[in-house]
């Protein structure tokens, strides 16, 4: 499609790939390796061969204990989103354009605000010093704060704040490509609201739902400041686990171990759901 | 001209609500007059706005910051142009490899970019640096970048810059008077949302940045650690009221959900 030389788009992107080379490959092929290397107290991490390191993950129930929590907490935040994700991108698409602007402002402004922030309200409203339990213990209403901090359910709720965002945005896309008629079609054809929605509206709106998930999933399932900060010290997951054997214990070949073991299981659960949401829903991809 | 019922506009307002109730606390608590978490029921003060002078690393790791995200967003755009042009312009074999090479680090969970920059850096002798710190964040930022030169290379006529060859103009100059323009609102908009990620990215950074080269993220998650007190929500606060206005002109000059939607995709 053009007269221009063969090489021309390897010269023009042959800079940024060797960036990546450099700075992405090779440091993620570097991490996959150190988790075969073997380490000691005082001997530091020493470049031999071993299974150690995967071997402990496999043997002490911890870190079995941790990847669960990691997962479970990520599927809990993925269905929480979706169920408040995909009726606002509904109402969202409905509303006039001037409210719309408005409301889009408030719901995609927080994804610019950094997460510690975010996070830091959550602490602030729910922390057992926190506004919302002072004010419940003034009122008499309780009398031992609500636990929130260092609990799951804090987790899960902050992550939810951070990532709802993501699937209102997954479904929003996906809601615009709908032809406005075929609604009105079902309505004038005597379907109820509710039959229109289930029937029309939601198989047109699977796919949007779907990737908007797997989004809010692979985020979840990695995400770090939240859980650090919610979590604290003792509610560990994957990431935060990670965090604290490279930079606390310092057992670096460890931490890699950890990584590459949620690496490798997000790259798995990701290409799969792309490739099974593709193969089931290729008609509306195009 | 609603077509929502009351029930959905009721559910409408609690999302709306949910999702600023956070960020409205932080902002509130910051003008509390007490030496305590609380909100300014006895009238507003400045006095936790005052202690952040009083805290010079805060300062330092905002400017820090500042110039960690206009550099790395700069040689981000820098290396996004060209590779956008490469995928938009033409077929060729690993092209589909390469760019799903460059949005990579999207897909790659940060904790780990961040482990593998710090056993990298260490091993060449860059750990703790700031150039290390801008290479790390170069990479992150590129998806961003490179998805929204892409969307506005790929709405270019090649006809116009035909057009431009045919009435004698060097190569040169039809990239500097035609493609450049045509695709700057691309460039601007993936530059500043570059911009944003990388003042914000903590997960990674946390690994990189050493304590002679910490960001305003890294150095308020390192201090929440420790303890929670209004200095912290003060600082949110700014950040806060700083993302707030830089939302507003992002949102007058591109409007907010196009900068998204070509965004906000994995």
């Amino acid at each position: 499609m053009s007269e221009r030389p063969k090489a021309a788009p390897y010269l023009l992107a042959g800079p940024t790939a060797l960036v990546f080379l450099g700075l992405v490959l090779i440091p993620l092929a570097m991490t996959v390796l150190l988790s075969f290397y073997d380490w000691g107290q005082y001997k530091g991490i020493v470049p031999e061969w071993t299974l150690k390191n995967w071997r402990e993950m496999v043997a002490d129930d911890y870190f079995a204990s941790v990847f669960l929590r990691t997962f479970r907490i990520a599927i809990l935040v993925t269905l929480a989103c979706v169920a408040i994700g995909v009726p606002e991108a509904y109402i969202l698409n409905r509303l006039s354009p001037g409210w719309r602007s408005v409301s889009l402002l408030a719901i995609l402004g927080p994804l610019l605000v950094s997460v510690v922030a975010r996070t830091l309200g959550w602490a602030l409203l729910f922390g057992s010093t926190g506004v919302v339990n002072q004010g419940l213990m003034k009122l008499g209403l309780i009398a031992a704060p609500l636990p929130f901090m260092f609990t799951e359910t804090g987790v899960i709720v902050t992550l939810t704040h951070v990532l709802a965002p993501f699937m209102v945005l997954a479904v929003w896309a996906a809601l615009q490509r709908l032809d406005p008629q075929v609604e009105n079609a079902a309505g004038s054809l005597g379907a109820s609201a509710f039959t229109t929605w289930r029937r029309v509206i939601l198989p047109q709106i699977v796919p949007g739902v779907l990737s908007g998930s797997v989004i809010v999933f692979a985020l979840a399932a990695s995400a770090f400041a939240s859980p650090a900060i919610i979590g604290g010290r003792r509610l560990k997951v994957a990431a935060t686990l990670a965090y604290d054997e490279f930079l606390n214990t310092l057992n670096w070949p460890l931490g890699a171990a950890v990584a590459t073991l949620l690496l490798v299981a997000l790259v798995a659960i990701i290409v799969g759901s792309n490739r099974l949401i593709e193969r089931r829903y290729a008609q509306v991809f195009e | 001209m609603s077509r929502n019922g009351s029930l959905a506009t009721a559910f409408h307002l609690l999302f709306v609500t949910f999702m600023l109730a956070p960020l409205a606390i932080v902002c509130a608590v910051a003008f509390t007059p007490e030496g305590y978490l609380s909100l300014p029921t006895n009238g507003f003060s400045l006095r936790w706005f005052r202690q952040i002078l009083a805290y010079p690393e805060f300062l330092r790791a905002f400017w820090a910051s500042l110039w960690l995200a206009a550099l790395s967003s700069t040689i981000a755009i820098a290396l996004s142009v060209p590779a956008a042009l490469a995928i938009a312009r033409y077929r060729f074999p690993g092209r589909e490899a390469l760019t799903a090479l460059f949005l990579s680090p999207l897909m790659v969970p940060h904790v780990v970019l961040g482990i593998a920059f710090l056993r990298f850096f260490t091993q060449v002798g860059l750990a703790g640096t700031f150039t290390g710190l801008v290479l790390s964040h170069v990479i992150v930022v590129i998806p961003f970048a490179l998805r929204l030169v892409l969307a506005a290379s790929y709405g270019i006529d090649a006809r116009i810059e035909h057009a431009a060859v045919s009435l004698g103009a060097s190569p040169m100059t039809v990239f500097r008077r035609v493609t450049i323009p045509l695709i700057l609102p691309g460039v601007v908009s993936g530059w500043m949302l570059a911009f944003i990620n990388s003042f914000d990215e903590v997960t990674m950074t946390v690994f990189v940045a050493s304590p002679a080269t910490v960001t305003l993220p890294v150095r308020m998650f390192l201090y929440i650690q420790d303890n929670i007190d209004p200095l912290i929500a003060s600082v949110s606060a700014c950040l806060i009221a700083l993302t707030a206005v830089m939302l507003l002109v992002l949102d007058r000059i591109f409007g907010l959900d196009r900068l998204f939607v070509g965004a906000g995709k994995g």
